[in-house]
């Protein structure tokens, strides 16, 4: 037995039985240096992006992942896609730790993890067409040797995503922005994942496009038995798509939930701030609203607060919040918060 | 309340390679004195071009105000004016926001040089004056340490706190309208909370008139008072937030209610119901109706000629042949009387 084949390789049909667990995260953390000096180089810091998150995510679910800008949901992405290596913790995909296999035994792991970027003018090259953009990725993985079968997959996976087949031919600068974020969707989906990253992939879009790209996500959820995880910071939409929500504050889960049970009951302080922040398309509900707005910024990730990371900004702070670092608690059956004040 | 600005037949054209693109094409609109007007459509609907078009920042070539246009503010046409005289009304009269708060301020001079310039150029004050105005009003947009702050470079500030200092600096002339483009897009949802409850409030205060331009419906639902829907660089309806909102009357209104999904309301996995198809190619307009091909109720009379705004409530008006009809309100998805009653 050579050691190519004691490498866990992904089973072809999807093992995981929906219902089941997926992915798991466990206390992933992920550290990028600061250094100073040009020739002679030393870390002076480390900005940490993802300090310690850990969640599930069963087949056929949605997990949202929300938060603003720099509290690590990017980061935390690419580290289960394996574009970024972890610092420290698990990625436990279908039972197999990735953390502990080569680049070159993940080739079949990645495969089954995919990734929709959210910039549909910047995630596709200029210079490819259609066409051999949804090509390269089905020859290099050897999903299709015949170079006629593999043209006939790409009209279909065209067709699927609700594309005229002669696009193909057609370079990105010829289409518009959601037609682009189409050909990203089709480019994920060419080589039958499991499991699909979107990472603010509806952002960039007009509301009338966007919510036809929302439909189209949760066609193909349906119909090739996808599990998402759904990066975004838009919470209307978010409410909208997934099944359960974590949400993220200076590179941690502040609070897990199920949806509906997150947005009616948000627990956390940070939670409450951010969801009566977003503004609610009916003038009659805002008028009725009591909305407090947050003080302060988001402090820097490189010198967090001590304790918690929200306290300087939060009104139920007490003396201990800013030296004990609170743990996530479950206070309902699968709602989680990560916050001692709350019961 | 009298008018402040009176925008009429507004037309402005931007001549490509690829033909003459209608950017604008003929919207008439008025803005109180003190009232806040939110001028909502999607990328392309020439939401921008006409705000700009008010301070004439149109680049000219390729882009050009066609004759015709009138833009009366406080009873004089801007249009007219000579350059030197247009140029003590922007940043003077009216101020604008921008979207991008690191574009629009100046990397190489410091937030104080950028305020105190301004208000010595427009208001005519010294040196001394200016800068104890500057510091004031840094502390009235919620910037700590204003003396020090002053000194320091737009890079030094975070988004959200550049917003403020140009918050700062429209405000510094005593303006009578300030122009928001997209005031909040790039910032995170709880710096934009922040950043329109500052504007609401300092322009309440002062009695400045605000246009609010962007795409975010629930933005317009919580600041507001009057909304304008535009369309491929028309007016396609306008009234009061609650008309808007409650009773809209144009397709494409109705539609782009539908396409957004809402937060405070149960899901039940349900489906939004999108706009299908595209904005059109501005550069290839057609004798009708430029909603036409993604409108559910076109009928043939949608194609022969464009339906003009025609009043269809108290101060509401629509641009649809079949506005009156109250089957149109079979098209709205969410029960909003009753989720707001809820």
């Amino acid at each position: 037995m050579n050691a190519q084949a004691a490498m866990p390789a992904p089973s072809a049909a999807g093992s995981v039985a929906k219902g089941e667990t997926l992915l798991e995260v466990r206390n992933l953390k992920k550290y990028f240096p600061v250094t100073e000096g040009l020739v002679f180089q030393k870390t002076v810091g480390n900005v940490k992006a993802v300090d310690g998150v850990s969640f599930d995510i069963r087949k056929g679910e949605t997990l949202g992942l929300v938060g603003e800008s720099g509290c690590g949901k990017t980061t935390t992405g690419r580290c289960v896609l394996q574009l970024d290596r972890p610092t420290s913790g698990e990625i436990v995909f279908e039972g197999v730790n990735l953390e502990r296999l080569s680049n070159k035994a993940l080739t079949p792991w990645r495969q089954k993890i995919q990734v929709i970027f959210q910039d549909p003018y910047s995630s596709l090259n200029p210079r490819m067409k259609v066409g051999s953009i949804l090509d390269e990725p089905m020859r290099i993985h050897g999903i299709e040797p015949d170079p006629g079968r593999r043209n006939r997959r790409i009209a279909e996976l065209l067709t699927v995503c609700g594309l005229p087949a002669k696009f193909a031919d057609r370079y990105p600068h010829e289409m518009s922005g959601g037609q682009r974020q189409r050909v990203g969707i089709a480019r994920a989906l060419c080589l039958n994942p499991d499991f699909i990253i979107c990472d603010e992939a509806v952002s960039a879009l007009d509301v009338s496009i966007q919510a036809q790209v929302i439909n189209l996500l949760e066609d193909l959820r349906e119909e090739f038995e996808l599990t998402y995880l759904f990066i975004a910071h838009d919470l209307s939409v978010v409410h909208h798509l997934c099944s359960r929500v974590a949400v993220m504050y200076l590179g941690k889960v502040v609070e897990l939930a199920e949806s509906d049970e997150l947005f009616d009951n948000p627990l956390h302080p940070y939670t409450r701030a951010l969801l009566s922040a977003v503004p609610i398309p009916d003038p009659r509900v805002e008028a009725q609203r009591a909305y407090q707005t947050l003080k302060g910024e988001v402090p820097s990730p490189l010198n967090p607060p001590p304790g918690c990371v929200f306290h300087p900004r939060c009104a139920m702070a007490v003396e201990g919040c800013r030296t004990e670092v609170p743990a996530l608690r479950e206070l309902h059956p699968g709602h989680w918060v990560a916050c001692p004040e709350v019961s | 309340m009298p008018k402040l600005l009176e925008v009429e037949n507004l037309r402005t054209q931007f001549h490509t390679t690829e033909g003459t693109v209608k950017a604008v094409d003929g919207i008439t609109y008025d803005v109180s004195e003190g009232e806040t007007v939110a001028i909502v459509g999607e990328s392309g609907c020439g939401k921008s071009v006409g705000a700009m078009s008010i301070l004439r920042l149109i680049p000219h070539p390729p882009g050009e105000i066609l004759e015709g246009s009138r833009i009366l503010f406080g009873g004089k046409d801007l249009l007219a004016m000579g350059d030197e005289e247009i140029r003590h009304v922007r940043g003077g009269r009216i101020s604008m926001v921008f979207q991008e708060p690191m574009t629009s301020l100046n990397p190489v001079l410091t937030i104080g040089l950028q305020l105190t310039e301004t208000m010595m150029l427009h208001l005519g004050l010294g040196q001394p004056e200016a800068d104890r105005r500057a510091v004031e009003l840094l502390g009235m947009v919620g910037i700590g340490e204003p003396e020090r702050r002053l000194k320091q470079y737009p890079h030094h500030f975070s988004g959200g706190m550049r917003q403020r200092v140009m918050i700062a600096l429209a405000l510094s002339c005593n303006p009578r309208l300030i122009i928001a483009d997209e005031p909040t897009t790039a910032l995170d949802v709880t710096i934009q909370a922040q950043i329109l409850e500052l504007m609401r409030n300092l322009t309440k205060q002062m009695g400045v008139a605000l246009i609010v331009i962007t795409h975010n419906l629930g933005v317009v639902a919580r600041y507001a008072e009057r909304v304008i829907v535009m369309y491929a660089g028309k007016i396609v309806e306008s009234g009061t937030a609650d008309q808007i909102y409650h009773n809209p009357r144009h397709p494409y209104t109705i539609g782009l209610l539908n396409s957004v999904p809402r937060m405070d309301l149960r899901q039940g996995g349900k489906r939004l119901v999108p706009i299908e198809g595209q904005p059109p190619d501005l550069t290839r307009l057609d004798g009708g109706c430029s909603y036409r091909p993604r409108c559910r109720w076109a009928v043939e009379a949608c194609a022969r000629s464009i339906p003009a705004l025609e009043a269809v409530g108290d101060g509401q008006i629509a641009a649809c042949f079949r506005a009156g009809e109250r089957a149109l309100d079979l098209e709205r998805e969410f029960d909003l009387d009753e989720a707001s009653g809820a």
